[in-house]
């Protein structure tokens, strides 16, 4: 039988595999998988930063004699985290484990024994990295317009029916098929300009704020973020914030088709799903 | 048979010995000492060598400042002076200068001064905010005649860790900066043992590990190479700290 003349095959597509797109050019790649590499090791490297002082205070000072917002510490052989007056057992995880009294085991650390010193000589070449491939990436990003094409959201996109339905969407784990799959959605693109735009910018100028030397030289900076110790908080509160991001970029990759997702992030080249049979 | 317990195990254990191998590799280490030298080029480009710490009020001072570093040093010598007030404790000012003084704490107290609410920032992470008076370090290195030769002031101090002794080096930039002082009196009191006493350096720009306490000598040289292990600092020697300690 002629295809052209069954409604059965015009309703429903041969199950010809979908055609593969060329997605992601090779420097958004390149950036993609430096920055993924950089702030993992400032993530261990920081955890092994934050085990020389496992306390979190707000304001211009805070240290053992001061009261501190966050705690992760052991009493005998038992771990905790204190967050202001609640207090979290996380023995064997966090605080206390058999291998380890430190706040965070050096499973998650670099280097993974403690070494305050080592620990900030991978911080402080990583977060040269990091800076230097942000600004490489933003150059691109305007200049190729990345940005203003893949990245920005659209007026369309905008109203807040649109991303309602973007939101219902996700939450029913179902992702744009066939052409609708060769752009970011609304979502993807709000998490991933927060990352560009608000996450890496403030965790470096939080850094900067805890820098006595850029103290002097860029006063402001205190201001901005209400003191040293404010600064540090909200620099270990964006680590927690990428740990977040991580979860849920890798989570969406795994629910996506991680196949597909890790083809298109090394390769670029994409293959759009095939519209599901129940939209049918 | 393997259990999948014990791959597990032997995956993890393969796993950390590598991370062992990429951390302690040499070739490593000296790329990550790249980080290093690019945070002290491009502070010392972007900042005014002369921008002052930002100072504090009283109202902002820390309710209890913490001591960082040895709290009692051991040495006899430092022991006898603490005694007796510290009545024939002297400062030597030496090294690469055209007039080498000893300088009594009565002296010290007698020169020009310098008080400060500055913020200590500990390598650790902690803050604590005090008050400091002292003479500023860039007078006494004018008064010594201080050589074009002089790279380094390098602070030898009465303290030890397990017998080796304490000492701290800062470039003449810290120590021309004029709130870079050698400080006797903490939040009006003299300074007490736990934070220095009798003279402790404070180097406004740096974090806690750079402001020798119990400062006994005073050098100025060309290079840090000969001066016990050669990277300028005790903790740079034992544990490898950074020199730069601006960050």
């Amino acid at each position: 039988m002629d295809a052209e003349t069954s409604p059965v095959t015009l309703q429903n597509p041969p199950e010809a595999p979908q055609k593969l797109v060329y997605r992601s050019r090779l420097p958004v790649r390149i950036w993609h998988w430096l920055n993924a590499l950089s702030i993992f090791a400032l993530l261990m490297s920081g955890a092994t930063i934050f085990n020389a002082h496992p306390r979190l205070y707000w304001g211009k000072f805070g240290a053992n004699y001061d009261q501190p917002w966050l705690v992760i510490g052991k009493r005998g052989q038992e771990g905790f985290l204190a967050l202001g007056g609640l207090e979290i057992p996380t023995t064997g995880f966090l605080g206390y484990t058999p291998y380890s009294t430190k706040a965070i085991p050096p499973l998650f650390t670099i280097p993974n024994y403690y070494s305050l010193a080592e620990g900030r000589q991978w911080h402080f070449f990583f977060a040269w990295v990091l800076v230097i491939s942000l600004i490489a990436f933003l150059i691109y990003a305007i200049l190729s317009k990345h940005l203003s094409r893949h990245l920005a959201i659209t007026s369309e996109e905008r109203k807040p029916s649109h991303l309602w339905q973007d939101i219902k969407q996700h939450a029913r784990l179902r992702f744009p098929t066939g052409e609708a799959a060769r752009a970011y959605n609304p979502l993807q693109k709000i998490a991933y300009l927060g990352v560009i735009f608000v996450l890496i910018p403030v965790v470096i100028l939080t850094g900067m704020t805890m820098s006595p030397n850029l103290n002097a030289a860029f006063p402001f900076l205190l201001d901005i973020f209400g003191g040293r110790q404010s600064a540090r908080s909200i620099h270990f509160l964006c680590a927690a914030a990428f740990c977040a991001f991580i979860f849920i970029h890798l989570l969406m990759v795994v629910l996506a088709g991680p196949i597909n997702e890790l083809r298109s992030i090394v390769t670029g080249w994409y293959r759009l799903p095939s519209a599901r049979k129940d939209l049918l | 048979m393997i259990s999948r317990r014990g791959a597990l195990i032997g995956a993890s254990g393969l796993l950390l010995s590598g991370c062992d191998r990429i951390t302690t590799s040499p070739t490593v280490r000296k790329m990550l000492t790249l980080g290093e030298k690019a945070t002290l080029t491009g502070q010392r480009l972007v900042t005014d060598r002369n921008a002052l710490a930002p100072e504090f009020t009283r109202a902002d001072l820390s309710p209890r400042f913490r001591v960082n570093g040895n709290f009692m040093p051991k040495s006899p010598i430092h022991a006898s002076h603490l005694a007796n007030g510290f009545a024939d404790w002297k400062l030597e000012v030496g090294g690469l200068v055209g007039r080498p003084m000893t300088l009594t704490l009565a002296q010290l107290k007698a020169a020009p001064q310098r008080t400060q609410i500055t913020r200590h920032d500990c390598v650790e992470g902690w803050s604590a905010i005090g008050e400091w008076t002292g003479v500023p370090l860039a007078l006494l290195l004018r008064q010594t005649k201080i050589s074009d030769k002089a790279q380094y002031i390098v602070f030898h101090c009465a303290d030890d860790f397990s017998g080796i002794p304490y000492y701290e080096s800062i470039d003449l930039i810290d120590a021309m900066h004029p709130q870079t002082i050698l400080a006797h009196t903490m939040n009006r009191q003299p300074l007490p043992v736990g934070h220095g006493a009798p003279v402790r350096l404070r180097v406004e720009r740096a974090l806690g590990y750079k402001q020798a306490k119990y400062v006994m000598r005073i050098e100025a040289v060309a290079s840090l190479a000969g001066i016990h292990g050669g990277k300028g600092g005790y903790w740079e020697d034992r544990s490898g700290y950074q020199w730069f300690a601006g960050i």
